[in-house]
């Protein structure tokens, strides 16, 4: 490899780890603040505590969330101009003025309103912070609205035209720059993505304490070394606020997943078709067709692809499910890889697993969904063991099934930064060597020990659960003058 | 497709605001971090901490305006400073990564505590330190080759860019202790004012230095600085510089609470006229010109509608923020 080749792979390896990292934060952020408002929402509309008490317990671990999010994110936004500079060059005339309207629209949003969401429910009271919690949530939407329009411009790049200092300009339209074909479906697909995710996170949560009590009362010992089921909660069971907590945020978290599965798996769908419609290669290279099958294609299940050998080694197939799946025809005729240059095939292998992980988790999703329904139905939600146990194995795999997705799509894209016109290798910064090892190292350290850490904070928060009139993120870290805290405390609920 | 030089001047002028914008806010927030060690573990450090907690992340965001809008409008420059600043801006976003967990994360570990307010501190002092240096880095200039950064990846590293680097820890520090004087009361301001005169007299010696040092950086800032007839001009900069500073020392003798952060304030921005002063009408100093620069009229004025509707209404609710949280910040501990 010359050094031009090690700096280029550094700086794909470090773009990768650290969007990768990224995403974790605001797939789950986005859910999450929308089932802040939520809550806050139905505290407001019906005024049981048992809303509030959630509110005040998933504020805290979205606090957190929300820090690793951002720094992270500064990070994302640098590093174009860091190590995608000819990348920054060429597309920053279209793609940089959405990025400028993610900062203007959503981030100064969610950044000025959640110091009020955090800190201020005594300050401006109930109905302006119920406005300020709607904002944050508001601006991860717009914030997603933005930059997936630019990946999806460098996915399926429209209405534009090179000047002569080969730059990419917008042609006439912005609305056929953020409108790219691929956008909608990508906006819908990852924008569900995040509420499955933050619900089997919530889901989980509410698992692990009904289990927790369930232990309790069977009067085994807890499985951890904190007091599991307290004594209260033995002696009177579905009474205490904590439980009560538990049990709504697993049912609603249920429900949101026994909703939304099903919607997410046509989702990906149509953006599959609208994959295949535009970026062809890419849907091969996800369902590992090397070779063209005018008969139909089959659905490739299983097997090792190989980019060198230009096949899939033992392979499991079903015979014209392929085309079934991506034609809705058994005997469409399908395209193969072989039908376009090879310096254009992406990695098969990652693509191929990336995808089957994704899809076979968002079926494990839907799996899970149409249990609970089948508990609701036979009123055992609350006391079905193997039940809540599934759902705590299923905490992580939202995350999961994101970054498996993320990778499909942005490996699927390869060996291009802009689908079809510019090439990945001919995007980076022309960056000594050991300046992209260093940094690619510093990231990989610091990434793990801190957001490591972080994620350590949000386990221990889950552990401890909702707690009765759950304090709030903060009393009073700031007292108004003239006001006591006594005065204040008073004013409060 | 065309550029607009107009367009662009008025671009140029947006961002030398955002990043204004960035250094006096984030600057007070970076300064408290750099200044953590000199206060009282306990109340002091809540305090404190508590005085920039629920604005931080709104202050940071003008960082990533700062260098979004950069790319949109002068993709160019964007290309070629990122890459020739590339480990100062690496240390400034992993710096900034400490800081802002530790915001959360020393709250949530009270037995660890120690650790992240130390991590508050390094991150923030690495944040300033290679904020600084990028700043002087810009003004020594950097080598251009084609559309291309083209020098090597420590050419940023000089006796003139740490020493810029230093003054902006010392500046930030400054800022810091005066929103400190403002935010809070008792034993933590009397603090904040000792401090806030140890931080003005290294921060007066780095800008005496750096001011100095310019000049004969390069030719062409000598002759913006010194000849006839722009020094009628550019001397107005450095006697403003130098009556304010005197009235900062005496408002810090009165123990005003406001004034010496305002006055601050307006020496920021006297320092940062300066720096326009030496650098326009350039965007990479004796390099490429902020015409040259210049994305596509059609890109700068789409965003200029985003920034015309949204800048006021950003500023209206980040100032609503503030009032929110207006007053001195009690000396309870602030999360459970």
């Amino acid at each position: 490899m010359t050094a031009a080749e090690t700096a280029l792979l550094l700086a794909r390896i470090q773009f990768g780890f650290t969007v990768s990292f990224h995403f974790i934060f605001p797939s789950f952020s986005i859910g999450l603040a929308s089932y802040l408002m939520v809550l806050e929402g139905l505290w407001l509309r019906t005024g049981k505590p048992v809303y509030l008490d959630l509110f005040r317990f998933w504020v805290k671990i979205f606090a957190v969330a929300f820090a690793m999010g951002v720094v992270s994110g500064i990070v994302m936004s640098y590093q174009f101009g860091t190590n995608w500079s000819v990348f920054s060059d060429k597309a920053g005339p279209v793609i940089g003025p959405l990025m400028a309207y993610e900062v203007l629209t959503a981030f100064f949003l969610e950044a000025g309103f959640l110091g009020v969401m955090l800190f201020g429910m005594k300050r401006v009271g109930k109905k302006l912070h119920f406005a300020a919690t709607c904002m944050v949530a508001l601006g991860t939407f717009i914030s997603a609205f933005w930059i997936l329009s630019v990946n999806s411009w460098m996915q399926t790049p429209t209405g534009f035209a090179m000047n002569a200092q080969g730059q990419f300009v917008v042609a006439g339209s912005w609305a056929a720059v953020i409108f790219n074909p691929s956008f909608p479906y990508r906006l819908v697909h990852t924008v569900i993505a995040a509420y499955l995710t933050t619900s089997l996170v919530v889901g989980a949560c509410g698992a692990w304490h009904l289990l927790r009590d369930a232990a309790g009362r069977r009067g085994k010992a807890a499985p951890s070394d904190e007091p599991g089921g307290s004594p209260a909660a033995a002696a009177s069971p579905g009474a205490t606020p904590s439980l009560q907590a538990a049990r709504k945020m697993f049912s609603m978290a249920m429900w949101m997943a026994a909703l939304i599965a099903p919607i997410q798996i046509l989702a990906g769908d149509q953006q599959g078709l609208n994959t295949l419609e535009h970026q062809p290669a890419k849907v091969l290279a996800m369902e590992g067709d090397f070779d063209p099958s005018p008969n139909g294609a089959p659905l490739v299940l299983f097997g090792l692809p190989s980019n060198a050998d230009g096949k899939v080694h033992y392979k499991v197939e079903i015979p014209y499910a392929g085309s079934l799946i991506l034609k809705h025809d058994p005997h469409a005729p399908l395209q193969g890889l072989k039908d376009f240059p090879r310096d254009q095939w992406a990695p098969v292998a990652v693509v191929f697993w990336s995808f089957r992980v994704m899809v076979g988790l968002g079926l494990a999703m839907l799996g899970l969904g149409l249990w609970s329904l089948v508990a609701r139905l036979r009123r055992r939600l609350y006391d079905w063991t193997w039940l809540h146990r599934a759902a705590l194995v299923m905490g992580p795999a939202g995350f999961v099934a994101v970054i498996a997705g993320w990778i499909t799509t942005e490996v699927g894209r390869q060996p291009w930064t802009i689908y079809g016109l510019l090439r990945t290798a001919q995007s980076a910064s022309p960056l000594a060597t050991p300046a992209v090892a260093t940094s690619l190292a510093a990231f990989v350290i610091v990434y793990f020990a801190v957001f490591g850490i972080g994620v350590w904070y949000i386990l221990k928060l889950m552990q401890k659960g909702p707690e009765a009139h759950e304090p709030e993120l903060s009393d009073a870290p700031i007292r108004t003058a003239g006001i006591t805290p006594a005065a204040q405390k008073g004013g409060e609920s | 497709m065309t550029v607009d030089p107009t367009l662009a001047y008025i671009w140029a002028f947006v961002i030398a605001f955002a990043v204004f914008m960035y250094v006096v806010m984030d600057g007070f927030d970076l300064g408290i971090g750099i200044l953590f060690p000199a206060f009282g573990v306990g109340e002091e450090r809540d305090q404190a901490m508590n005085a920039i907690a629920p604005v931080w992340d709104g202050n940071e965001t003008w960082l990533v305006l700062g260098g979004g809008g950069l790319m949109a409008a002068f993709p160019l420059a964007f290309a070629i400073l990122m890459p020739a600043m590339y480990p100062p801006i690496i240390a400034m976003l992993l710096g900034l990564v400490f800081r802002g967990v530790a915001f959360e994360f020393r709250w949530r570990d009270p037995r660890h505590r120690a650790f992240w307010d130390l991590a508050f501190t390094v991150g923030s002092v690495t944040a300033a330190l290679a904020q600084g240096i990028v700043l002087g880095a810009l003004l020594q200039g950097v080598q251009v080759t084609g559309r291309a950064y083209g020098g090597g990846w420590l050419d940023w590293l000089s006796p003139f860019s740490l020493l810029t680097g230093v003054g902006t820890v010392a500046a930030y520090a400054l800022l810091g202790s005066c929103w400190l004087i403002f935010k809070t009361e008792g034993g933590t301001q009397a603090h904040a004012y000792r401090l806030a005169k140890i931080a003005g007299v290294a921060a007066a010696i780095a800008v005496i230095a750096v001011s100095a040092a310019t000049p004969f950086l390069e030719h062409r800032y000598y002759q913006r600085w010194f000849t006839f007839p722009n020094v009628l001009v550019a001397a107005q900069v450095p006697l403003v510089v130098a009556v304010l500073s005197l009235a900062f020392w005496w408002a810090l003798l009165r123990k005003k609470e406001l004034m010496p952060f305002l006055l601050t304030l307006a020496l920021y921005l006297l320092c940062f006229i300066g720096l326009g002063i030496s650098m326009f009408p350039d965007i990479v100093p004796g390099s490429v010109s902020i015409v040259q620069a210049a994305s596509p009229a059609i890109s700068q004025t789409f965003m200029l509608i985003g920034i015309a509707i949204m800048v006021p209404l950003i500023l209206t609710y980040t100032a609503w923020s503030y009032w929110v949280f207006r007053g001195k910040v009690g000396d309870s501990a602030g999360y459970h």
